[in-house]
């Protein structure tokens, strides 16, 4: 049996009288990637974000590697674990490989500048071309690239990506797909990937679970979800997204 | 010797000696109690005393303050604001018994003595132009209240204000003008020479009397409280220092109102530096032995501005120089001062706007007043000077900081903390970086501010640009104005200027 890297066990978190997450329960494999997917305001960014304690639920339990997180110190936590932003998050006053290198640093690592070199290569820039680079001067898949590298530097055996390509322009954004795919087959990583795009959680992710209104609809693998939705929501979202030719390839 | 040089010359000398401290002359900011000080001044040195001279401080309370709390020693004052202003008394009797009053008041309430009175008065004048007087027949305020509803006043904001100014005499002789208008002491007599104004408030000895041809109107119900001169001494001098006590005596009774306005009005008018016009005046009264050297400077001063800026270069620079110091010293206590406030305000949002706005009111304080109610705690001198530039420098640098690190870019913020930074390596490494642009932008605007502001410390005897600004004032000379507020101004933009290159350079991801 493989283990579950991260759990969420009875989950719920309110914000005032807004429930964001009602008694939510999942289990993601070591290795595995799960897709949130949702509309805006579904709750699962803000499961996402419990994993990493940016969000500490009102009920129930969330494991990391068996561990309980509500007893882990916050900071020591997040440096084990990999975070994509949406917007890239670079930090403007840092040229490029003082970005990537930031997790390493703070875990103290004397070899920040060459595994943050390796990061940059990895996600496809030249650490020549780019390491002394600042963050404005990137375009956005570049920009979103760095995120990634900053991300994966420190080599976490668990990443969070909050809708990490939701910004980008269509051709730039497959490619990325593609690279990041590809990156994850490579690492074995588990991942949590937060979007809104059917189509990306699909391609991406061994298994995808929808979220609606603080509650899973769905968790299952990508052909389980086409070949046999759950819920009446489940189909009008993968009528919405027009899956059916997705659906042959899978 | 000019009035610059002496103020620059008294703020280097400071730091005053234990043992044998010169003697600490001082002088409100108008012409007359500048001669007075430098009279007495140069009367202490004859006789073989050091003078410490500390002219055009603030006003009233200030002065006082200093003199009480012993930071200066001497300065001319007079019996009628000592009564009314300082005892808070209400006026009485005949200039005997007002000098009777004070003179008991102030050694019991505060050790301070008043010396024999110099010998004449110098009381409100309301005086009207010739032609005002004779198409009008007025020769005492009565005939003027009877007249006045035609008529437009210029005054000094002082005199609208105070109960013995404007509201005492508009009740006890019914004056009603047609207009009051406030008017600096530097501009009502050119108003009402240009016939802007019909009735302005000025000084029985005040100089420009004559120059105008002005009718002084009479006091016939005699409202307004005697002004004796005389000097007023601290408790330090009165106890320990006989010969200068006798020194400053020796001008007793000799100086009466028509020798008063004549020498006011070399100085006011004729444009002749103090320290001659007191030399002179020592001298003819046969306190002083004159000199070749004298007659030589005793020459009326009438070179153009640029001439007069040029004779005056190497004081403009030393007061710049201290202006300058004054600046630089209180910006980087402010900022020292303001940024960890605004720091420490963004772990705490909850109080931050009090904060802010409790800092935000001290900015609305009145320079003068600040400074008067700094004397006894830090009595006169750069350090108060100092104390109340970085107050005023606070706000802008405060405000700035906060605003900038809370505001500081959202999604930076938000990745550095869910790669685990602390809160407190966000603030250092993020926000703070972040903030820097607009930090710098609020450490301009009180650098700008601060400029301007120093040119108060003149006030309080601290120097700078303000000195020459104060004095030109006093002593209505627009060259000795603009000698301190060009450089202050060619400061304030060179320093706006500096500032905003290393606002350039500071900038996060410049390159």
């Amino acid at each position: 049996m493989r283990s579950i890297a991260l759990e969420a066990a009875h989950v719920t978190k309110r914000f005032g009288s807004v429930v964001a997450l009602d008694d939510v329960s999942i289990a993601v494999p070591t290795g595995a990637c799960v897709a949130l997917v949702g509309e805006s305001g579904s709750g699962k960014s803000t499961l996402l974000r419990c994993f990493n304690r940016l969000v500490d639920p009102d009920e129930g339990i969330i494991r990391v590697n068996d561990v309980a997180v509500a007893a882990t110190d916050p900071i020591a936590l997040r440096r084990r674990i990999g975070y994509v932003p949406q917007d890239g998050g670079l930090l403007p006053h840092w040229r490029v490989l003082r970005n990537v290198e930031l997790v390493l640093r703070l875990n103290r690592d004397p070899r920040a500048s060459e595994r943050a070199r390796a990061a940059l290569s990895m996600v496809g820039l030249e650490p020549e071309t780019f390491a002394e680079r600042w963050p404005r001067k990137l375009s956005g898949g570049q920009r979103q690239r760095v995120a990634i590298a900053r991300a994966l530097a420190a080599e976490p055996s668990v990443v969070l990506l909050d809708e990490p390509f939701g910004a980008l322009d269509a051709i730039t954004r497959s490619e990325l797909q593609e690279g990041f795919a590809a990156l994850r087959k490579r690492l074995g990583m588990t991942c949590v990937l937060v979007t809104h795009d059917l189509h990306e959680a699909l391609l991406l992710a061994t298994h995808v679970a929808v979220v609606r209104r603080g509650r899973l609809e769905q968790v299952a693998a990508p052909a389980t979800l086409v070949g046999d939705p759950a819920t009446d929501y489940v189909r009008m979202l993968l009528q919405r997204a027009r899956v059916a030719q997705l659906a042959d390839a899978l | 010797m000019n009035i610059l040089l002496v103020a620059a010359l008294v703020a280097q000398a400071a730091v005053p000696l234990v043992e044998t401290r010169p003697v600490v002359v001082a002088s409100k900011p108008f012409g007359e109690s500048y001669l007075l000080a430098e009279m007495f001044a140069q009367l202490l040195e004859a006789r073989g005393l050091r003078a410490d001279r500390r002219p055009g401080l603030g006003a009233t309370e200030i002065a006082f303050g200093a003199l009480r709390t012993g930071a200066i020693d001497v300065y001319p004052e007079y019996t009628g604001t000592g009564l009314l202003a300082i005892l808070g008394e209400q006026p009485l009797g005949s200039s005997g018994a007002v000098f009777q009053r004070v003179s008991r008041e102030f050694r019991d309430r505060y050790g301070v003595r008043w010396l024999a009175p110099l010998g004449f008065q110098n009381s409100y004048a309301i005086a009207v132009r010739r032609a005002t007087a004779d198409s009008l027949h007025l020769a005492t305020l009565s005939d003027l209240a009877r007249a006045s509803r035609t008529l437009r006043a210029g005054l000094t904001p002082d005199f609208i204000g105070r109960a013995d100014g404007l509201p005492g005499i508009a009740r006890a002789y019914g004056l009603h003008f047609r207009d009051v208008r406030a008017l600096g002491p530097a501009v009502k007599y050119q108003a009402l020479a240009a016939g802007q104004v019909d009735v302005i408030d000025g000084y029985s000895t005040d100089g420009l009397i004559a120059k105008y041809d002005l009718v002084v109107l009479t006091d016939d119900r005699h409202f307004f409280p005697p002004y004796e001169a005389a000097a007023l001494v601290s408790a330090r001098l009165a106890a320990n220092d006989p010969r200068a006590i006798a020194a400053l005596g020796e001008l007793s009774g000799r100086l009466d109102e028509r020798q008063m306005r004549a020498l006011n009005r070399r100085v006011e008018v004729d444009r002749t530096p103090v320290s001659v016009v007191a030399r002179d005046a020592l001298t003819s009264l046969g306190l002083l032995t004159a000199t070749k050297a004298d007659a030589a400077r005793a020459a009326k001063d009438d070179r153009s501005l640029a001439g007069y800026l040029n004779g005056q270069r190497g004081v403009i620079a030393r007061l710049t120089g201290r202006h300058i110091e004054l600046v630089a010293i209180s910006l980087i206590a402010a900022i020292l001062l303001a940024v960890p406030i605004g720091l420490l305000l963004e772990r705490s949002a909850r109080q931050a706007e009090g904060v802010i706005r409790a800092v935000g009111v001290l900015q609305t304080l009145p320079g003068i007043a600040l400074l008067a109610f700094m004397i006894p705690l830090l009595g006169i001198g750069v350090i108060p000077a100092l104390v109340a530039l970085v107050l005023y420098s606070l706000y802008p640098i405060v405000r700035n900081t906060y605003t900038g690190v809370r505001d500081a870019d959202p999604a930076a913020v938000s990745a550095a903390r869910a790669l685990g930074m602390t809160d407190r390596q966000i603030l250092r490494d993020v926000r703070l970086p972040l903030a820097t642009p607009v930090i710098m932008a609020g450490i301009r605007t009180a650098a700008v501010i601060d400029v301007g502001t120093a040119t108060l410390a003149a006030f309080i005897g601290a120097g700078g640009l303000g000195e020459p600004i104060v004095a030109g004032l006093a002593l209505s000379d627009t060259r000795m104005i603009l000698s301190g507020a060009i450089p202050a101004a060619l400061l304030a933009i060179g320093v706006d200027a500096g500032l905003a290159l290393v606002e350039r350079v500071t900038r996060p991801g410049h390159a």
